[in-house]
C-alpha cells in the first residue's frame, strides 16, 4: 500500500462515501487499498480481527430506526406520555435488542410479539418479521464482519493452490525474455512515419528483432512419494505443454532421483541417456525440475543407490544432479511440499544445488523470475 | 458534494452490492475502475451497463497486443498529409486537420461526460499501462505537433478490464479502484439468468443450473463454463424446445458450455463421472 492509496482513502472517507456504514466501509477500503484478488483473503482476515465485536449490524440499525420512528408516531397518536417510558442509551438498546432477538430465536415463531408488543417496548411495533434480521448466511445483506468471516476469497490466495490457467499465466512470464534479440530489422511503419515527418527525406528506422527462443526442459519425478501430487504436476505439464511460446519444449520423467537414464513417459519404457541429453541440449534451455526431493540418503549419495531393483547406477544421483546444475544457466527445482519439510537431508542437499521453490503460485512466480535472470 | 450513489445496476445487468459500491467510489473519486474476474463474468458488459445507468455514451477502446498508448490519444496522419501536399487540393498548412483523436482523446473532448471502456488492458505490452499514467491522472495530454494541450472537459468514467494475463505495474494499480468480480453463487446466478430470460420455466432453470454447477465442480476440467456460457446454453435449450427433464440426463448441446476439446469428450463420453449431479443448496 502506498501514500497515494491512503490519501485516496482519506478523501473518500471525508466525502462520506462510507456512509457511516461498515459494509460500505468494507467495500470502500477494499477497492481502494487492495489491488489484487490474491490479497482479498488477507484483507478479510485483518478486517475480521479488527472489527469483530465493534460492529453494529447494519440491518439492526436500519430496521430499528424505522421501527422507532413508526412507534414514535404511533405514540403521538395514542397520546402516550413519552417521558414516562424507560430511556436507554444506544448500547443498552442494542444489547437488549440482541438479547431479545436471541430469546426469540430460541422460542421459535415467537413471531412479531417479542419485538414490538406495542405500547411500551423500546423495540418498536409488531408486524416486523424478525426473520428480517438474518443471522445465517444466505442473505446478500450480510454484515461486514460476516462478509469478512465468510472468507470467500480464500481460494485466490497465491500461496495455496494452482490451476492450469494460473500456471500458464506464470509461465508466460518467460515470454518477455524473447524480445531481447540483438539483431536489427527495418521498422517499415516507423520509417514511413519519420520520412513523412521529414517532408519526404528518406529516414530509416531500425528496431531490435523479436526473437522467440525460449526453450524449456521439464523433468518430473514420477516416484511413489509424488503420487499425491500427480494432479498438480499433471497441471504444470499441461500448462507448459499448451503455452505456445516455447521454441522447444522437452520433458522427461525420473524416479525419485536422476541417474544415468531418464524416461520419456510416465510409465517406464522408452529411455534416454542423461549424458546424451546434456550433450544435445545447450545451456540456454530453461530447466524446471519437479520433485519432492526426499528419498533415502543412499538413493542420492551412493553408487547403485537407485531404488529400482533391476537398475544399476555407476554414478551417484548427486553427481548427476551436479552435472545438470552446472550445465544449464537457468534452472529451478519446484517442490510440491511446503518449505517446512525441507529440513530433510536429501532435500537440503538438493536445495544447495538448485534454487528451490514451492510448487504454488507464489513459488512458481519466483521460479520464473529466477529462470529469466541473466547469468552474471 | 456530488451525489454518491449514482450507479445501482440496470435492468439487463445485475451488479452485486460490492460492485455497485466500487463503481460509485470510482465515479466519485474520478479514478479509473479496474475490473478483474474469471472470463465470462460480465466485465465488459459492466461498462455498457454503467453508461446506460448514467445515461451517457459509451466509448470502447479494445486493446490488442499491438496497441500503443499513443493510439488512444491521437494519431498524426502524416501519410495523408504527404499525399495531400502532392496534389495541392487541401490546406496542408494546418496540422490540426491531420490530428485524429483516439478513444481517450475523444473521451476528453466530448461535450458531456462519457464512459470509456479500456477493454483487456493486459493484452498490450507490459509497459502499456505505465504509458497512460499521466494521462489518466491529470486527464490531459499534450500534442507537440500543434502545441496544443487537450484536457478533459468532463472527467470521463474510465472502466478498465483485465484477464490477468499479465501483471499490471504497481504505479498503475495505485491509481485505480480495484474490483474483482467473484463468480456468482447459485442464488445470484438465478437472478442473473432471470434478467436474461424473464419468462423461463422454473423447472428448466433449476435443471440447467444444477447441471451447470455440477460441471463447474469437476476438478479436471481445463476450462470451466462461465456465466455467459450458461446464458448461451439456456438460449439454445429454449430455442430447441428441450424438455426440462432431459437436461441433466442427456446434457444436450454440451458444446455451448465446454469449449475445450478434451473437456468435451471427457464429459460427453461419460469418462468423468458427474458426481450425483448435486443440486445447489438453494434448490434443494
Amino acid at each position: 500500500m502506498s501514500l497515494t492509496e491512503w490519501l485516496a482513502m482519506l478523501e473518500a472517507l471525508e466525502k462520506g462515501f462510507a456512509g457511516n456504514n461498515l459494509v460500505s466501509f468494507y467495500y470502500l477500503s477494499r477497492s481502494l487499498l487492495v489491488k489484487s484478488e490474491n490479497f482479498y483473503d488477507q484483507y478479510d482476515l485483518a478486517f475480521r480481527d479488527f472489527f469483530t465485536g465493534l460492529e453494529v449490524p447494519e440491518e439492526l440499525f436500519d430496521e430499528l430506526l424505522k421501527w422507532l420512528s413508526e412507534e414514535t408516531l404511533k405514540r403521538y397518536r395514542d397520546s402516550v406520555d413519552l417521558s414516562s417510558l424507560p430511556q436507554h442509551d444506544w448500547e443498552t438498546l442494542q444489547k437488549m435488542f440482541e438479547e431479545r432477538l436471541k430469546e426469540q430465536k430460541e422460542r421459535h415463531n415467537g413471531g412479531g410479539r417479542w419485538i414490538g408488543t406495542g405500547g411500551t417496548s423500546p423495540f418498536g411495533h409488531s408486524g416486523v418479521h424478525p426473520g428480517g434480521i438474518r443471522v445465517g448466511g444466505e442473505s446478500n445483506n450480510l454484515s461486514a464482519v460476516k462478509i469478512a468471516t465468510a472468507r470467500k476469497f480464500r481460494q485466490y490466495r497465491k500461496d495455496v493452490t494452482l490451476d492450469v490457467r494460473q500456471m500458464k499465466v506464470a509461465l508466460k512470464k518467460l515470454r518477455y525474455l524473447r524480445r531481447t534479440g540483438n539483431l536489427m530489422e527495418l521498422d517499415i511503419d516507423e520509417s514511413i512515419d519519420q520520412t513523412c515527418k521529414n517532408a519526404g527525406e528518406i529516414e530509416l528506422v531500425y528496431h531490435p528483432e523479436r526473437k522467440n527462443d525460449v526453450k524449456m526442459l521439464l523433468l518430473m519425478d514420477a516416484g511413489g512419494s509424488m503420487l499425491p501430487y500427480a494432479q498438480l504436476v499433471n497441471r504444470l505439464f499441461s500448462a507448459s505443454n499448451s503455452v505456445n511460446h516455447f521454441k522447444k519444449f522437452r520433458y522427461y520423467y525420473f524416479h525419485n532421483c536422476i541417474y544415468d537414464n531418464l524416461n520419456a513417459g510416465m510409465e517406464f519404457g522408452e529411455r534416454v541417456s542423461t549424458a546424451q541429453l546434456l550433450k544435445n541440449l545447450n545451456n540456454s534451455y530453461k530447466v524446471v525440475i519437479v520433485g519432492d526431493a526426499s528419498m533415502a540418503s543412499y538413493e542420492l549419495f551412493m553408487e547403485n543407490g537407485i531404488i529400482d531393483y533391476y537398475e544399476r547406477n555407476e554414478t551417484a544421483g548427486i553427481v548427476w544432479l551436479e552435472r545438470i546444475a552446472n550445465h544449464f544457466r537457468n534452472i529451478v527445482w519446484l517442490n510440491p511440499n511446503p518449505p517446512r519439510y525441507w529440513q530433510h537431508p536429501t532435500v537440503s542437499a538438493i536445495a544447495d544445488l538448485f534454487p528451490m521453490y514451492q510448487l504454488s503460485l507464489e513459488g512458481l512466480e519466483s521460479a520464473m523470475v529466477e529462470l529469466t535472470r541473466k547469468a552474471s | 458534494m456530488q451525489k454518491f450513489e449514482q450507479y445501482c445496476g440496470t435492468g439487463n445487468y445485475i451488479a452485486s452490492r460490492a460492485l455497485q459500491n466500487d463503481v460509485n467510489v470510482a465515479i466519485a473519486l474520478g479514478r479509473p475502475l479496474l475490473i478483474k474476474g474469471e472470463p465470462g463474468t460480465g466485465k465488459t458488459l459492466l461498462a455498457s451497463s454503467i453508461a446506460e445507468g448514467l445515461g451517457t455514451e459509451l466509448l470502447v477502446w479494445t486493446i490488442k497486443s499491438t496497441t500503443k498508448a499513443q493510439d488512444g490519444l491521437y494519431i498524426y496522419d502524416t501519410v495523408q498529409r504527404l499525399n495531400d501536399s502532392r496534389f495541392g487540393d487541401h490546406d496542408i498548412s494546418d496540422i490540426k486537420h491531420y490530428i485524429k483523436h483516439g478513444k481517450l482523446g475523444q473521451a476528453f473532448t466530448s461535450s458531456k461526460r462519457v464512459v470509456l471502456l479500456i477493454d483487456e488492458i493486459d493484452k498490450a505490452d507490459i509497459e502499456f499501462p505505465n504509458d497512460l499514467l499521466t494521462e489518466l491522472d491529470e486527464m490531459k495530454f499534450y500534442i507537440p505537433e500543434t502545441a496544443e494541450t487537450i484536457s478533459a472537459l468532463h472527467r470521463p468514467v474510465i472502466i478498465i478490464t483485465s484477464n490477468a494475463e499479465k501483471e499490471l505495474p504497481d504505479a498503475f494499480l495505485r491509481r485505480c479502484v480495484f474490483h474483482y468480480i467473484q463468480f456468482p453463487d447459485a442464488a445470484f446466478m438465478n437472478d442473473i439468468v432471470k434478467v436474461h430470460f424473464p419468462n423461463l420455466e422454473e423447472k428448466m432453470m433449476k435443471e440447467a443450473a444444477s447441471a451447470f454447477f455440477s460441471l463447474r465442480e469437476l476438478d479436471n476440467l481445463r476450462k470451466k463454463p462461465s456465466t455467459s456460457e450458461l446464458i448461451d446454453w439456456i438460449k439454445v435449450l429454449v430455442a430447441s424446445g428441450t424438455r426440462s427433464k432431459d437436461i441433466v440426463r442427456q446434457l444436450p448441446f454440451l458444446g455451448a458450455l465446454l469449449k475445450n476439446e478434451q473437456d468435451y469428450h471427457q464429459v460427453a463420453n461419460g469418462e468423468t463421472e458427474i458426481k450425483s449431479m448435486r443440486r445447489p443448496s438453494f434448490l434443494r
